[in-house]
């Protein structure tokens, strides 16, 4: 068993943030962990910052995890990887989608968004265990771009020690029947490009 | 069965399984899914009440009359039904009534951190306070029996770490089968608070906090956790959870009835310990009635009185007093880049019908002075501006750039009547106030009514989009729909308007900028109150979508007039402006088209 994962995962309001942090929490306390989560949404239904913190353990206490403290970090979104760095344990794994979405604070009072370049830079400073895919692209391939939340869980759990099969029914009890087939091969998909990163690492 | 709850779904959960029958709530985070649960349950009556004061009494109601009733809301919800919470504790119950109130320290989602312990105290009301999901949970049932045999209502409190996060909850309870209710009791010297009645129920509140505190001393949720009694800590609610993790090896106190106080568990507990510790989230409540008792205690000396705790303040703070030693973690907590993230503050969506008033408002120089370039208002120096009072609701965020329409926020309802306030003090700016229709229904009628009795000449803007947006779209009595999700009576806010004696009412489409700015120029140039009622449907609730526009590149020549709306669906790309296709929700809203000057932005197929 494991002693204590924490996770933060993080994106932009409407993502599905939440969505995929209420599977991975059921799906590990299905497998017999005790599970907290708190997410952070402001007062934003669309378009903010949303984090979600989910501590997996033998006994969890505070629902929050502490700065520099998260094992993983699974952002959404580049720039909000960054944002959100602070929790993260140096040589944690993060897991961060390319994608940008650009907040009106750069269109109008013309703030800098980062570039991949400065994205990785940021990282690399904490962690030298940093994927960034093209999660939201990869999953847009698959036929639904929102896929991309369930993508990234698959590339998480290469990671963790919960069954494949708490992974999949918890997918199928959280996400309508018509979006069950996109969403279980996005889930595979992330498999896979962790599974090939692990290999590229090791060679 | 292990389940996976949050504070609010254990807490409806606990109080359906103790047998409550009627819940009543107004929406307001981060109290609002403990009404939405209640409301999925289909032998409980539930309902969204007109407010908070409107909630309390309708639990009240039920409770007089010998059922379990539940009544949930916000902690500044308790202000507006303060009157009635004191009522209840003064007549008492028949029917367990719990009153939920849910704190929001940090202020995720509110305008203030009041500590709502201190109503607890204030109104001789007992509390309980819950430090994780199945606390939530399991502590319902006793809340209601205590409610019955106190004869008082009983207040639970949460904060936003409890009501919203998720926690395992072992479910063990059943409902209980529940028969139509008792014949009613007439009794007026226990209901009607003449002062010859009320007299003698004073002392019967102070009596049942004597004996509150004698059954807390037993109370089996109340808990000692034995470590090392060097450090023996004193904590409720989450900050428990952080002090827990904060301090693994200390001596726990853990207390889930924080008034009255169990003084005779503190005091053993306290003769136990070298140093004895309070760690609690805002004022230092308990700290302080401890302090009271005669015990040697720390608390505020060490950990925050503002914005929520977590453990790596509480570990802070007990560094800082030397308390204990080692190095601060979360060494990396500084922010990699040099440069300043852009924010990504929360917007007005992509659709919204606030989006056509507020640009108006803001073109027609209604809000702070000096936010918006001269050049974006067309005025000359020197050219008057006019005030903006506001309420609380999505339409709120329109005081963010690049709108800048509003000058106030202050509570629920005060739109209205801190306008007719700057009036009648003289000031010689014109005034709006703006506020939404569920809150135009909370409080804001009063303030109408008041308007029209005193003769102000004052413009009142109903921004309606037909639901409680902000808390996640719940209905309202101006909303025609009820809790229970069905078809309900809807109040003609119009109608209203014009029954209240207001001459001058104007319903408008939230997407025609012409119409909204002919309407607020002429209504706010007449010596009469006037309303507009700018109506619109919220994109999210109604779940509008549509062929998105896009932008000409030929004709569009950067100007960037279009970014002036604040709509999240526009960007820059290169020197032209580019919509984001899957964020535009098209041709329900066109407020883009409407603003840009040299028609670039078009439909799809043209």
């Amino acid at each position: 068993m494991l002693k204590k994962v924490d996770i933060l995962m993080t994106g932009v309001g409407g993502q599905g943030v939440i969505m995929a942090s209420d599977i991975l929490t059921t799906a590990a306390l299905a497998t017999g962990y005790d599970v907290k989560k708190t997410d952070s949404l402001g007062m934003a239904q669309r378009g903010g910052s949303v984090t979600s913190h989910v501590r997996i353990g033998e006994k969890v206490f505070s629902p929050m995890i502490p700065p520099g403290g998260a094992d993983f970090l699974v952002s959404y979104e580049r720039l909000e990887a960054v944002r959100s760095l602070a929790l993260l344990r140096p040589d944690g794994i993060a897991i961060v989608d390319s994608v940008a979405v650009t907040p009106l604070s750069v269109t109008i009072d013309g703030y800098h968004y980062p570039s991949i370049d400065e994205v990785r830079e940021s990282l690399s400073a904490i962690t030298q265990r940093a994927y960034v895919l093209p999660a939201m692209e990869m999953a847009t391939k698959l036929g639904n771009p929102r896929a991309s939340s369930v993508l990234c869980l698959g590339f998480l759990s290469v990671f963790l020690e919960l069954p494949e099969q708490s992974w999949f029914d918890e997918i199928r009890r959280h996400l309508p029947s018509r979006l069950h087939d996109v969403n279980l091969a996005a889930f595979n998909a992330g498999v896979e490009a962790a599974q090939q990163s692990r290999k590229d690492e090791g060679e | 069965m292990k389940q996976l709850l949050s504070g609010n779904e254990a807490i409806a959960r606990g109080a359906y399984h103790a047998g409550v029958q009627v819940a009543s709530a107004y929406p307001g985070t981060p109290s609002t899914e403990i009404l939405e649960n209640m409301a999925g349950y289909e032998d409980v009556y539930a309902e969204w009440s007109t407010n908070e004061k409107v909630a309390m009494e309708v639990g009240l109601g039920a409770a007089t009359g010998g059922v379990r009733a539940l009544v949930s809301m916000k902690h500044v919800g308790l202000n507006v039904a303060a009157d009635a919470f004191f009522g209840a504790s003064n007549v008492g119950v028949r029917g367990g009534l719990v009153v939920v109130c849910a704190d929001d320290p940090g202020m995720h989602s509110s305008q203030n951190e009041q500590d709502n312990r201190h109503y607890a105290r204030f109104a001789k009301v007992p509390m309980l306070e819950p430090s994780n999901s199945q606390e939530a949970y399991s502590i319902m049932a006793p809340a209601f029996s205590l409610s019955e045999e106190l004869d008082s209502p009983i207040m639970v409190r949460t904060t936003t770490r409890i009501s919203h996060a998720k926690s395992v909850v072992d479910v063990n309870g059943d409902r209980p089968e529940l028969g139509p209710p008792p014949p009613f009791i007439h009794s007026p010297s226990k209901y009607v608070m003449v002062p010859s009645y009320a007299r003698p129920r004073h002392p019967l509140a102070e009596q049942r906090i004597l004996r509150a505190a004698q059954l807390f001393e037993e109370f089996p949720f109340n808990e000692v956790i034995w470590g090392d009694r060097k450090l023996g800590i004193i904590s409720a609610g989450v900050a428990y959870q952080y002090a827990r993790e904060a301090f693994p090896q200390a001596s726990f106190l853990k207390l889930v009835t924080t008034y009255p106080l169990p003084q005779q568990l503190i005091r053993s507990f306290a003769a136990e310990v070298e140093t004895l510790l309070v760690v609690e989230e805002l004022d230092p409540f308990m700290e302080e009635i401890i302090k009271s008792m005669g015990i040697a205690v720390e608390g505020k000396s060490m950990f925050p009185i503002t914005g929520e705790l977590n453990t790596h303040i509480v570990l802070q703070g007990a560094m800082k007093a030397n308390l204990i030693s080692g190095t601060q973690q979360g060494a990396a907590a500084t922010t990699p880049t040099s440069k300043p993230l852009p924010p990504r503050p929360p917007l007005l969506c992509p659709g919204c019908p606030h989006r056509g008033a507020a640009y108006v408002l803001s073109r027609l120089r209604f809000g702070p002075k000096g936010s918006i370039p001269q050049a974006k208002v067309g005025g000359r120096k020197g050219k008057e501006w006019h005030i903006a009072t506001s309420d609380i609701g999505c339409y709120t965020l329109m005081v963010y750039s690049p709108l800048f329409a509003i000058d106030s926020c202050v509570c629920m309802g005060a739109s209205i009547t801190l306008a007719h306030g700057l009036e009648k003090a003289g000031v010689a700016e014109k005034t709006v106030s703006v506020l939404g229709d569920s809150t135009f229904m909370h409080t804001g009628i009063p303030g109408l009514v008041n308007m029209v009795y005193n003769r102000s000449h004052s413009t009142v803007i109903i921004l309606d989009n037909q639901t409680t947006a902000m808390t996640g779209h719940q209905g309202h009595p101006a909303s025609g729909r009820s809790a229970k999700n069905e078809q309900a009576p809807k109040v003609d806010m119009a109608e209203l308007a014009r029954g209240i004696g207001v001459k001058d009412v104007n319903v408008i489409s939230a997407f025609n900028l012409k119409e909204i700015e002919e309407t607020i120029r002429r209504c706010t140039a007449n010596d009469e109150p006037s309303v507009i009622v700018v109506q619109g449907p919220c994109p999210l609730y109604e779940r509008i979508s549509g062929t998105a526009f896009r932008v000409n590149e030929e004709r569009c020549n950067g100007c960037k007039l279009c970014l002036d709306i604040g709509c999240p669906a526009i960007t820059f790309d290169g020197d032209k402006a580019y919509i984001v296709p899957p964020m535009c929700v098209g041709e329900s809203c066109s407020l883009c088209v409407q603003v840009c000057a040299r028609k670039a932005i078009e439909k799809e197929s043209d």
